[in-house]
């Protein structure tokens, strides 16, 4: 059984068709990478996969539950997938522990200090053990989303989604969370990752899927889709983000 | 033909600084003059005699606290209460999936808004033409505390309802995204933040709602309910005096007048905070 599977995905906002039939599947352990344009509806993608979006048509399972049945308990789905944001979207009003225990005690019914162990175990794996009891405006972004990635990892998902986790960083803070990210993948975690970054993409995933325009134009490892796309657009694509500057030599 | 168009066939023009001064010159006489004639037209003597007499104000004194102000501080918070939980229901349900919750709240809040919170202690009294049996528990205390609720709770609803805009979507989403249910994710993380946008405003309401405690008096009060308005007007008769009315005055401004400079400052540190 895969982790996630999607069939025939459509999502429509209005009149702007922005999935046009997404079919893939990321199997258990495997670390799948999203690349393309922007507006190319990643973002959408991901946010169908956890419901934050309603897809127009089309199925979507995780762990074979359907979650596009009517009936599926969304909230007992949403326990077993952690979503890292580009924002963070940290508990602004909360300190760094409390943000990763909330959930496990409202959500997981944990004990407190059940929740607090498990809290300061994921915070030390994210490299923040020091930060416990600070608000996240104290923090960096690299630390913000750090803490991000530690708050849904204190819920024990089965698949992780990450939507360009490292955009909103200043360059120097990217690579503390991409080594998180890194160790996470080493665990074995399942992980659903939409990002720029190719480096990671080329060293961490197994697959890498390039979008375009609301279809996936490429699937496969990334050797061959980053080393060596076969689709033109994946070639004009990748000559962008890898060579901004030379792009237009030839 | 090169003739500057600045330079006009001149009369003595003054310089902007000059012309500063004359302006500044003669707000000050206009002040100085009308201090002047109200001041030789009142009349000192009668003034310190009714305005002013310590007799008067020191007959009303321990009660002046311990029965008016403690009744007007009791009104204002049970009214505050009351006002604080019916504004978070009322903005929750303008948010609501459920059309005839959004419907109602709407309502309430136009209808409240534009009333005169007189008018809404007058129709407390009229409560149980409507709902014969119904009593309002506790007497003068709870008609007091659901009249001035009331009134708050619109302009609470109002308030709340920016507040829980100014929390940006993200925090919902990462609720939902670890699971919360709707509700839960309100309450814990959504309610919390809004909350801290809006306690200046709230504090300038409570300022309001303190003002507002005088309109009790046309609840029909006894002599132990009573607030600082009424106290201080029945002293008045009394005595034929005014002077407790401005005592009372004065009361009010002993709350009211620190109570806003906190909002001030809570304001002003929030601004500086974003
Ligand atoms: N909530 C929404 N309402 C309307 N249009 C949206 C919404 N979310 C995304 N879109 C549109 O869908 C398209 C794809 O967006 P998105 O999935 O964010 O792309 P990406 O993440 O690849 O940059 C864009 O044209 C965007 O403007
Ligand atoms: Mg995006």
């Amino acid at each position: 059984m895969s982790t996630v599977e999607i069939r025939n995905l459509h999502k429509s906002f209005g009149q702007l068709e922005v999935l046009k039939g997404i079919d893939f599947t990321v199997e258990a352990g495997q670390v799948v990478c999203v690349i393309g344009p922007s507006g190319s509806g990643k973002s959408t993608l991901l946010r169908c996969v956890n419901l934050l979006e309603r897809p127009t048509s089309g199925q979507v399972f995780v762990d074979g539950t359907e979650l596009t049945d009517p009936d599926v308990d969304i909230d007992a789905v949403r326990r077993r997938l952690g979503m890292v944001f580009q924002q963070f979207n940290l508990f602004a009003h909360l300190t760094v522990l409390r943000n990763v225990t909330i959930a496990q005690e409202r959500v997981l019914k944990r004990g407190r200090a059940e929740a607090e162990e498990i809290a300061r175990e994921t915070l030390e794996k994210v490299g923040l053990s020091e930060k416990a009891d600070s608000f996240p405006a104290q923090l960096s972004g690299g630390q913000q989303q750090r803490v991000a990635i530690a708050r849904a990892l204190a819920m024990n998902p089965s698949l992780m989604l990450f939507d360009e986790p490292t955009s909103a960083l200043d360059p120097e803070l990217v690579g503390d969370v991409l080594s998180v990210m890194r160790e996470l993948a080493q665990d074995g975690m399942t992980m659903l990752v939409v990002t720029h970054e190719m480096g990671f993409a080329r060293e961490v995933a197994d697959r890498v899927v390039f979008m375009d325009r609301g279809a996936i134009v490429e699937d496969g490892p990334p050797e061959q889709v980053i080393a060596d796309p076969r689709h033109p657009r994946t070639r004009e694509f990748l000559g962008r983000v890898l060579h901004p500057e030379g792009a237009d030599d030839e | 033909m090169s003739e500057q168009p600045t330079t006009l066939p001149s009369r003595k023009a003054w310089s902007p600084r000059k012309r500063q001064r004359i302006g500044r010159g003669a707000q000050y006489t206009l002040l100085i003059v009308v201090a002047v004639v109200l001041a030789s037209l009142a009349d000192w003597g009668a003034i310190r005699q009714s305005f002013f007499n310590t007799q008067v104000a020191a007959d009303g004194l321990p009660r002046l606290f311990t029965v008016a102000l403690k009744n007007t501080v009791i009104y204002t918070i049970s009214g505050y209460v009351v006002g604080f939980a019916l504004g978070m229901l009322l903005a929750l349900m303008r948010q609501s999936s459920v059309a005839p919750y959004r419907w109602t709240a709407s309502t309430y809040i136009e209808i409240f808004r534009g009333l005169p919170a007189l008018v809404i202690f007058l129709m407390i009294g009229s409560l149980p033409l409507a709902f014969p049996g119904l009593q309002v528990p506790g007497g003068v205390y709870g008609q007091a505390a659901l009249g001035l609720g009331l009134v708050s709770a619109a302009y609470m609803a109002e308030t709340f309802r920016a507040g829980l805009q100014a929390v940006p979507k993200g925090q919902m989403e990462a609720a939902r995204s670890l699971g919360m249910p709707h509700m839960r994710a309100m309450v814990s993380i959504i309610v919390p933040q809004a909350v801290r946008i809006v306690i200046p405003p709230l504090t300038n309401e409570l300022v309001l709602l303190f003002k507002d405690s005088s309109l009790v008096l046309f609840l029909g009060v006894t002599a132990a309910q009573v607030e600082l308005a009424k106290f201080g007007n029945d002293q008045a008769s009394t005595f034929a005096s005014p002077t407790p009315i401005l005592v009372s005055g004065l009361t009010y401004l002993l709350i009211t007048i620190p109570l806003g400079y906190v909002a001030r400052r809570l304001e002003s540190r929030q601004r500086g905070k974003r």
